[in-house]
């Protein structure tokens, strides 16, 4: 078993709005280890950006705290940590890639900048070192003419472009982590397999371990090791990526991968789970899934269940699969 | 760059003719003659006619309006009927008054309006937030003549730190060569006097400052929280540089913008001459020199003045375009 560099433990991250208190991430346990990828699927809403902000504590605050849990970076533990000490870790050992490569660079700075900023930030490397380190890093992505590109400025390039800058940038340090929130939702389809390609490349030749948010199942089939399901704040499904696909246990899981089109299969409509993700609140009891489940027992709607092993490193969070409960399905 | 300037220059020309134009039929529209204005109301129709002859009164409208142009293009200004020295002569050191107290206000209003701006953003709902948008909303009210009043009950008067009005010490003055004091007393090595100019500057800059201020102020806030909460502020904290680094790197430039435009349009404005701040601490500015015209029907000086003034704010106005694409690399120089 390879060591984890990221455990996550009971995570809560509540937002303080005028209508409440909202628990959008609401103890969440996950594992990265080194050298796997993770992928964190779910709706839109589930927490899946929240959590993976909440670990580098880039959650807008307000409204947004972390209440409770552990984040143990290579064992340490990151909540208690002072803002001095997170900025040394951000971008250095665990860095961040976003979902808008047309936004998430700064429109007024090269992309030269940006790069050798990071760079001199973390290493203290002279000017010009940290610029042939940034050339470097751009060649490493794939990016051609690498040595005009590193003085133009963002909106000289396409979005494909701009995303491998922005991997360019995160790497540059040689991270251990890598999050990656959504890195190919806003690209086009041919652009998104390259993209992806590159980081799975990434993390085989240098081992850099990464944490992928998607909701894109395709995505998840084609770079995950191992993946944890989300849904309204908690994980309810996490094995690895053969298990989730080939035996769902959570009724929320199948019914993602059964909304997942087919090419071999003729159907007259795309299957879509009913319902919505809920608006989430404290006072929520039960599953969270339970209004939208159609196994839902009357179990499911006065407790939660836990996250439990089912089989070899595969676990839900579901009544259908606790054991006492067994009988009852 | 070469070529976007050039075609900035090249449109200005129409502007200027365009303002010519105006400046002249206001002029001309003004009820009253000016030959009864220069000899009196006693003088014969004899003389005046003469006079009108002399000036070039007599002829077309339109033949009127290009000796005009023909005279402006030599640099020639006209002359005043009041003092009868020539304009262009007369007016060098009342610009140089304006110009020198307009970049005292300016660099008052502009660097405590940025910084105080920047603050509010970053510590949002803060009391100095709070306070800072309160100062700035009392500044943008407040009656200029009434707050260099109280500057020079308060400073002068009461507490005798700095002089009431004036330009520089006149017992002991420093030979006038840019008619910038500041400039001038460096030139001179007079330290001593340099100290006094800048003692001078410093009320009437600041009642004249506290308006742009207040501006400049609450125009950077707004656009800094809008820069701030944008992907890139949130990519520069991921790559762990500090709030400090963030707010007056990445997110600085990002607001510079709109907060340029104010800089821009309130420095022309001052450059016009502030009549009441003018007026208040003695200041021997343009202001006041087109005002006194006015009040002496100085036709050829007032026209010229209103000309300059409209002349500077026109290239203010290409300074701050032309600063736009300094800073904005998305602004192309080539295109458009």
């Amino acid at each position: 078993m390879r060591q984890p560099i990221l455990r996550i433990e009971d995570l809560h991250t509540h937002f303080f709005t005028d209508r409440g208190e909202v628990p959008a991430v609401d103890g969440v346990d996950l594992v990265v280890h080194s050298g796997e990828v993770l992928g964190v699927v779910g709706e839109s809403g589930c927490g899946k950006s929240v959590t993976s902000l909440s670990v580098l504590k880039l959650v807008p605050s307000p409204p947004g705290r972390i209440v409770g849990g552990r984040i143990l970076l290579k064992g340490k533990d990151l909540v208690p940590l002072k803002e001095k000490e997170m900025r040394g870790i951000r971008g250095n050992s665990v860095s961040m890639i976003f979902q808008e490569p047309m936004t998430s660079l700064n429109p007024l700075f090269t992309v030269g900048q940006q790069i050798v900023e990071t760079v001199r930030l973390h290493r203290g490397m002279s000017r010009k070192a940290a610029r042939a380190h940034a050339v470097d890093m751009l060649q490493k992505v794939g990016i051609p003419r690498a040595e005009d590109i590193v003085d133009e400025y963002p909106h000289q390039l396409s979005g494909g472009m701009r995303q491998r800058v922005m991997i360019a940038m995160s790497i540059s340090l040689n991270p251990e982590l890598l999050i990656a929130d959504e890195p190919t939702t806003a690209l086009d389809v041919t652009i998104q397999a390259q993209i992806l390609d590159l980081l799975r490349r990434l993390n085989e030749e240098q081992g850099t371990a990464v944490m992928l948010i998607t909701h894109d199942l395709g995505v998840v089939a084609e770079m995950c090791d191992r993946v944890a399901v989300m849904y309204a704040g908690k994980v309810v499904e996490e094995g690895g990526v053969q298990d989730i696909f080939n035996h769902p246990l959570h009724p929320y899981t199948q019914g993602l991968i059964r909304s997942v089109p087919r090419m071999n299969e003729e159907r007259e409509r795309l299957y879509s789970i009913p319902g919505h993700v809920p608006v989430l609140s404290k006072e929520m009891q039960g599953c969270r899934f339970a209004p939208r489940c159609p196994h839902v027992m009357e179990v499911c709607l006065r407790s939660m269940p836990e996250l439990t092993l089912q089989e070899e490193l595969h676990s839900c969070r579901c009544w259908l699969h606790e054991r006492p409960q067994e009988d009852a399905v | 760059m070469n070529s976007y300037l050039f075609k900035r220059i090249t449109v200005l020309i129409p502007v200027l003719i365009g303002m010519t134009l105006i400046v002249f039929s206001i002029i001309h529209a003004i009820p009253g003659d000016p030959a009864e204005t220069i000899l009196g109301q006693k003088a014969t129709e004899q003389s005046k006619e003469a006079l009108r002859q002399q000036l070039g009164l007599d002829q077309p409208w339109l033949q009127q309006y290009f000796n005009y142009m023909g005279d402006l293009l030599q640099g020639d200004l006209g002359t005043s009927i009041r003092t009868k020295t020539p304009i262009a002569e007369e007016i060098v050191p009342y610009l140089a008054a304006t110009l020198e107290l307009t970049a005292a206000s300016m660099l008052f209003a502009t660097f405590v309006g940025v910084n105080a701006g920047i603050i509010s953003a970053w510590k949002q709902n803060s009391w100095f937030d709070y306070m800072a948008m309160i100062i700035a909303l009392i500044g943008v009210s407040m009656p200029i003549f009434w707050l260099g009043l109280m500057e020079q009950l308060l400073f002068a008067l009461k507490l005798h730190w700095l002089p009431s009005i004036g330009r520089m010490d006149q017992r002991d003055p420093v030979e006038s060569i840019t008619n910038l004091y500041v400039i001038d007393t460096m030139l001179a090595g007079r330290w001593d006097q340099l100290w006094t100019v800048i003692k001078h500057l410093i009320l009437p800059s600041i009642a004249l400052g506290t308006i742009p201020m207040a501006i400049i102020a609450r125009m950077t806030r707004s656009s800094m929280l809008e820069v701030m909460s944008s992907d890139y502020i949130r990519t520069a904290k991921a790559k762990g540089m500090s709030q400090f680094l963030v707010v007056y790197k990445h997110a600085l430039k990002n607001s510079l913008i709109p907060v340029l435009t104010v800089v821009g349009l309130q420095t022309g404005s001052l450059l016009g001459g502030a009549v009441l701040t003018e007026t208040i601490f003695a200041w021997p500015g343009v202001g006041r020199y087109i005002y006194e015209a006015i009040s002496s029907r100085d036709y050829p000086v007032i026209q010229s003045g209103i000309l300059i003034i409209a002349f500077i704010f026109v290239l203010i106005n290409l300074l701050v375009d032309l600063l736009y694409a300094a800073v904005d690399p998305r602004i192309n120089y080539n295109k458009g």
